[in-house]
């Protein structure tokens, strides 16, 4: 039977790994190489990396960094972030990376994802999809790092994404980023329900708890962890770390 | 030596990565009297089946495969869609394989509970010995993704097993022929120690 993917999902703004709360409050976290080591040895299921500040900078992924990486992982591996044109998407595939996320340029030129699912196949295409819930409880899609506001609904958006050749859906709910208070289980099952690819579940799992729930009551396909495995619990310091495995296993039916 | 060979089809840096943590000498080589000094290849690929053949047939390299594989019979390892070129055809094109291993390679079918491509950890079951496969622990798992599988004639070259909708060869060996569906170079310990295996034969 096929696994459940638990993927830690790290921050990187300049060189250094970040967390953030919300999309703001940057905590450093640590050197990415010395991360991804610990991750590696603690054989997590594959890793996701999220420039956060590549779009916002207009510049391209540091792809010294990605190599780097590469090198001190043996799990699949995701990158996101500044991804705007097929040779950055070559560049990040010939580090060695099998999948890239894009975000803010699907919004800009959607025909994007096409010419990378063509080109590379769909597997290795992640649409990534940040939503805010406004004051009345209506969700709408954002970009640019949570900064600008767009007319798309998440299920209307992230069927588009499909229907252009996404082979996966990142879904991050800005509101609950960072917060440890559990996934935005309405927000997940309305994308779940709306599209036939696989939903990656990000933003807001704090305990073992939450990765059941957003997994058997919402039918995520995968889910990212970011506070969880970077941090020893709220509020309290640096520690990298990986739910039991065990553990894991028994909550996700 | 391990010679992984470069037909343009896919990221070999990954596989390389691994062969250096494992200490086994590997290189990555287009140049044909390159591989024909070889005494292991390794067939990467990610992409699709015929533009991989066409590759191959279209240059002197087929030829070089042919009598590695067949004359010198030296180890060969076909990874992904590097398994799926070892054998006769597949669904997914209309050029012929490289033939070297009785077998077919069919599209999953279309069930609603069963995302096509299949990607992600399954577990592997062992139904013949082989080299390859020595030592493995229990339960096994390994990164998968792949719209297409493998189905072996004889079940005798079948090495590991999984099931995914459907139960499909995730590992195969004919003689000094082996295909493995997965990507060993991201599995983990469980990869290592395929691709170490490989390097003992």
């Amino acid at each position: 039977m096929l696994r459940t993917r638990i993927i830690p999902t790290l921050l990187l703004r300049n060189e250094s790994l970040v967390k953030t709360v919300n999309f703001n409050n940057f905590t450093y976290v640590g050197d990415p190489c010395n991360t991804v080591r610990i991750f590696n040895e603690l054989e997590v299921d594959e890793l996701l990396f999220l420039d956060i500040t590549a779009t916002c900078e207009k510049r391209p992924p540091n792809f010294k960094l990605l190599a780097d990486i590469v090198n001190e992982c043996f799990m699949p591996l995701g990158y996101g972030g500044g991804v705007r044109s097929l040779d950055d998407a070559k560049a990040i595939f010939k580090t060695g990376f099998e999948k890239v996320a894009v975000n803010s340029y699907a919004m800009e030129n959607p025909d994007f994802i096409t010419q990378l699912a063509d080109h590379y196949g769909s597997q290795a295409v992640i649409a990534s999809i940040d939503v805010k819930k406004s004051w009345l409880g209506s969700y709408h899609v954002v970009t640019n790092a949570g900064k600008r506001k767009t007319k798309h609904t998440p299920i209307e958006w992230a069927q588009n994404l499909e229907a252009n050749g996404a082979g996966e859906i990142l879904l991050t709910s800005v509101d609950r980023e960072g917060s440890w208070r559990g996934f935005d289980l309405e927000l997940v099952k309305s994308i779940t329900d709306a599209v036939n690819i696989p939903v990656i579940a990000h933003g807001g799992g704090g305990t073992i708890e939450h990765i059941g729930k957003v997994v058997n009551e919402a039918d995520a396909s995968a889910v990212a962890l970011g506070s969880m495995v970077v941090f020893q619990k709220k509020g309290m310091g640096v520690l990298v770390n990986f739910p039991d495995e065990e553990k894991l296993r028994a909550v996700i039916q | 030596m391990i010679t992984i060979v470069d037909y343009g089809m896919g990221n070999l840096g990954s596989v390389l990565n691994m062969f250096k943590r494992i200490d086994v000498p590997a290189i990555v080589s287009e140049d044909l009297d390159e591989i024909a000094q070889a005494t292991k290849l390794l067939l990467p690929g990610v992409g699709a089946f015929d533009a991989a053949m066409m590759r191959i047939n279209n240059t002197e390299l087929r030829k070089t495969l042919d009598r590695k594989a067949l004359e010198e019979r030296i180890p060969v390892l076909g990874i992904c869609l590097g398994m799926h070129i070892l054998t006769r055809s597949s669904e997914e094109g209309k050029f012929p394989g490289l033939g070297w291993v009785n077998a077919q390679v069919t599209k999953f079918p279309r069930k609603t509970d069963f995302k096509v491509p299949h990607m992600g950890w399954n577990i592997v079951e062992p139904t013949c010995e082989s080299p390859l496969i020595k030592g493995l622990p229990e339960e096994s798992r390994f990164y998968f993704v792949h719209s297409y599988c493998v189905h072996v004639d004889n079940e005798q070259d079948s090495i590991l097993k999984t099931t995914y909708g459907v139960t499909f060869d995730a590992a195969i060996q004919h003689g000094n022929i082996f295909g493995v569906q997965f990507h060993p170079e991201k599995s983990h310990k469980f990869g290592m120690q395929l691709l170490r295996n490989f390097a003992n034969i």
